[in-house]
């Protein structure tokens, strides 16, 4: 007997094929709590499921919960495609899941206090110099200057797959300005109002607490002894297409959300300019790359930046959140020595696994991508959102070869892995509930210790087969739930 | 305290949404003005009311009811049309999303979308009283809604002196409009005609049977236009909206511990003085119309005052709300 033909209401017909399914396991190891999931999910026919999902995107849209994209003269509001099937979690699954990724963070963390601190972990041979210093992430202006209890990284988005054998792998950590924990938060309060029924008897961990727990952690950051210390979210402006996000979180944290020409650094101290003049500001929570933060130090064509920060920052008179500098740790080459360095800080094994790396700057790793180039994912070092990225068992001749000259041609850019076939989960599709796959960014804040919002962002493809689930690239987003562990446990038809 | 860009965005979204709302008004009046006196030519003064001859002469030969309408509904390269103030309104509520509700945004949002949708049919004459009658009840819609929602700080302040300065401004442009109307020839001031006009200036402001209550005799120029600028209890005259303006500027001001400010009061207690120093008779014989421009000039330098002492500006312009685009 197959998955698919014991499937009834919603999921009739539905079949995840061979990979790993988020809602209902896979046929060796079915999902603890997949006969729940199934009779919840079977509330409404898929018919008033469409009509639902039409109705809550439309809500996106009033409510503004979208990215912008401006034009001549036009500014247009796009959503991320939502998905209304949630992604299921267990409570064994994240509570490996969570200690995996703080154990990461410390990591992390501990990695950046020793390169721009003693660089014992270079003198000691874990990780090449080069890598380090000829990072265009690493910055010499953070020699020694004195962070806050050692946190450079205090919000960090850690991207996570699953494999078809069920087992949760890191692919990526984002230790700069991890964007799209609003869309978390955002999801499961237009679930909430859309499908009310799909919750009811099920206890799920909530996801509204993000922003007070950010703001306390921002307030323990504070390098000045105000008791109510001044936080600020620096966002490039409206015309960022994170635009949205950056008025989430100051809305969910209550505090400013300023731009670079609201600040202003006298004395190496940061001001803000109000209705009043002139307000001390303590932390800023920023959402600019280093590149454009100080155009004294940085670009010096950044307008969206303040003149003077850095001099502010590195005497100690604010504290930025991240600290500038993190970017170093999370290229994709300092990636594949994540587990060398979670054992050399931490004396531990790491919790959760990376993706096998091959890094193309180490002739074994050059040697080994060339050789398989058809059968690995190739990467450049440097980009995100899935830019640039060559899927070789998907890739043509031509552009095999093309990635081939490319590699030859700067093999420090690039690594090299396994295609990995992520899990999927239950999609609304045109053509009905089809498997689409999905990865899943949880986010973590650290101030004086780490906590991780529950469950995190799923993100989905939504093309047939894609294994790219990057907004640009044609990505959606699905409400992801971690279950309380009692769930799990409660035979069929009693959890209501 | 509240940023000093948040405090403009606040002001200047009140200023595009009461000017959208008032747009809609003066063209109803205009519509009435031209199918009575059955004079094309009755549409120029829409233009000149507002400054815009030359400029709506660089893109258009004829001034009609359609081009005019048009110019002033759904033009988006027309910085002074009803859906430039909207779209205006709306990219000031954008940066002010961390301080207005939810509700708001939503709603302004919605409406935008709706104007974008309008089509040139919606502009002809029948259809044409309903497309204003929409464009009202949005902008009043917004003032409800922020009314009933919108978070009692500083913010608040500057967005209440912003649609009471916008509002004043405005009803000077109403009577201004009924001045540059031309009588037909065997019509004079005070005929049945040019009452009529009157009549419907009052109409479009909302205010018809608000000034029934307080004068009940027949209906004269003077008596209408001192209604609509000096009444202190008819919510669109220009004395109660400065009033208004100098009530919640003093409030801002002791609430806050704001030291700024003491020049723009003093401006205040100036245009309070000519607003309600003389008898609108002495008005009407000092001229209407220089007394509306000068009314105008003087909210100008107010607003210009404003944004010196709180948004520490040198220009009464709203900041760089289109830089990038």
């Amino acid at each position: 007997m197959t998955l698919a033909s014991t499937r009834a209401g919603l999921l009739r017909g539905y079949d995840s094929g061979k990979y790993y399914c988020e809602l209902l396991g896979s046929s060796d190891s079915p999902h603890p709590a997949s006969a729940v999931i199934e009779r919840q999910l079977s509330t409404i026919s898929e018919e008033e499921l469409r009509s639902r999902a039409a109705v809550a995107e439309n809500d996106l849209l009033d409510l503004g919960v979208t990215f912008t994209v401006y034009s001549e003269k036009m500014a247009i509001d796009r959503i991320l495609p939502f998905d209304m099937i949630p992604r299921v979690l267990t409570a064994a699954d994240w509570e490996m899941i969570e200690a995996g990724v703080i154990q990461r963070v410390s990591a992390i963390n501990l990695f950046l206090a020793d390169i721009y601190g003693p660089q014992n972990v270079l003198k000691d041979g874990i990780v090449p110099a080069d890598l380090v210093f000829g990072n265009p992430n690493f910055r010499r202006e953070m020699q020694g200057v004195k962070v806050t209890g050692g946190v450079y990284v205090a919000i960090c988005g850690i991207d996570i797959v699953r494999d078809e054998l069920g087992r949760f792998l890191v692919l990526e950590d984002n230790a700069r300005t991890p964007s799209g924990v609003s869309y978390v938060v955002e999801n499961r309060r237009m679930m909430l109002r859309a499908w009310p029924e799909l919750f009811e008897g099920l206890p799920i961990r909530p996801v509204d607490d993000y922003g007070p727990q950010l703001r306390k952690a921002l307030a323990e950051l504070s390098p000045t002894s105000a008791s109510a210390p001044l936080i600020v979210l620096l966002s490039p402006g409206v015309f960022n297409s994170a635009y949205f996000e950056h008025v989430f979180l100051a809305r969910e944290m209550g505090v400013p959300l300023v731009e670079g020409r609201d600040l202003t650094v006298i004395d190496g101290k940061v001001f803000m300019r109000t209705i009043a003049g002139l307000s001390r500001v303590d932390t800023i929570y920023r959402r600019i790359d280093d590149d454009f933060l100080d155009p004294r130090v940085f670009r010096s064509d950044s307008v969206l930046g303040v003149p003077g920060l850095m001099e502010a920052y590195v005497s100690g008179h604010v504290q930025l959140a991240n600290a500038v500098g993190t970017g170093v740790a999370d290229d994709k080459a300092v990636y594949a020595y994540m587990p060398r360095l979670i054992r050399y800080y931490l004396g531990e094994d790491a919790i959760l696994s990376n993706v096998d790396t091959h890094i193309c700057a180490e002739p074994e790793g050059l040697a080994f991508t060339l050789a398989n180039l058809e059968n690995l994912v190739v990467k450049p070092v440097g980009a995100s959102g899935g830019y640039g990225v060559m899927i070789g068992p998907r890739a043509s001749k031509a552009e095999i070869e093309e990635t081939r000259l490319k590699i030859l041609d700067d093999p420090g850019n690039f690594i090299s892995q396994p295609v990995i076939n992520l899990s999927v989960c239950p999609t609304l599709c045109p053509e009905g509930i089809a498997a689409r796959h999905v990865d899943l960014r949880p986010f973590a804040i650290t101030g004086n210790k780490t906590w991780v919002l529950p469950g995190g962002l799923t993100r989905v493809a939504l093309r047939k087969n894609s294994l790219v689930v990057n907004s640009s690239q044609g990505g959606g987003s699905k409400d992801t739930w971690v279950l309380m562990p009692e769930v799990a446990k409660a035979p069929p038809g009693v959890a209501r | 305290m509240l940023l000093a860009r948040h405090a403009e965005a606040a002001f200047w979204m009140a200023r595009y949404v009461e000017r959208a709302e008032n747009l809609a008004r003066l063209l109803d009046v205009q519509q009435v003005f031209a199918s009575d006196s059955r004079d094309p030519a009755s549409w120029r003064s829409m233009l000149v009311l507002n400054a815009d001859e030359a400029r709506f002469l660089e893109t258009h030969d004829t001034i009609d009811r359609a081009s005019v309408t048009a110019f002033y509904v759904l033009d988006q390269d027309n910085p002074t049309s009803i859906i430039s103030a909207i779209h205006m309104a709306r990219e000031n509520a954008r940066a002010l999303r961390p301080l207005i509700s939810t509700e708001m945004w939503t709603q302004l949002n919605v409406f935008h979308r709706q104007l974008y949708a309008l089509t040139p049919t919606d502009l002809g004459e029948a259809r044409l009283p309903r497309t204003y009658q929409m464009v009202k009840e949005g902008c009043q819609t917004h003032t409800g809604i922020t009314d009933g929602t919108f978070f009692r700080d500083e913010s608040w302040y500057f967005y209440s002196i912003g649609r009471w300065l916008e509002r004043a401004d405005q009803t000077t442009r109403l009577l201004d409009i009924k001045y540059h109307q031309l009588l037909p020839r065997g019509a004079d001031v005070g005929s049945a005609f040019d009452i009529g006009q009157w009549n419907s200036v009052l109409r479009s402001a909302a205010g018809y049977y608000a000034y029934r209550r307080v004068h009940s005799q027949a209906m004269s120029a003077g008596t209408i236009a001192g209604f609509l600028l000096q009444n202190r209890a008819f919510p669109r005259a220009v004395a109660l909206c400065v009033n208004d303006i100098d009530r919640t500027l003093h409030e801002l001001r002791s609430r806050y511990g704001l030291r700024g400010g003491a020049k723009v009061l003093e401006r205040i207690d100036e245009l309070q003085a000519e607003l309600t120093g003389r008898p609108i008779e002495q008005i009407l014989i000092a001229g209407l119309h220089e007394f509306l421009d000068m009314t105008q000039k003087s909210l100008g330098l107010l607003a210009l005052d404003i944004a010196r002492e709180f948004f520490h500006r040198d220009e009464a312009a709203p900041r760089g709300m289109t830089q990038n685009q």
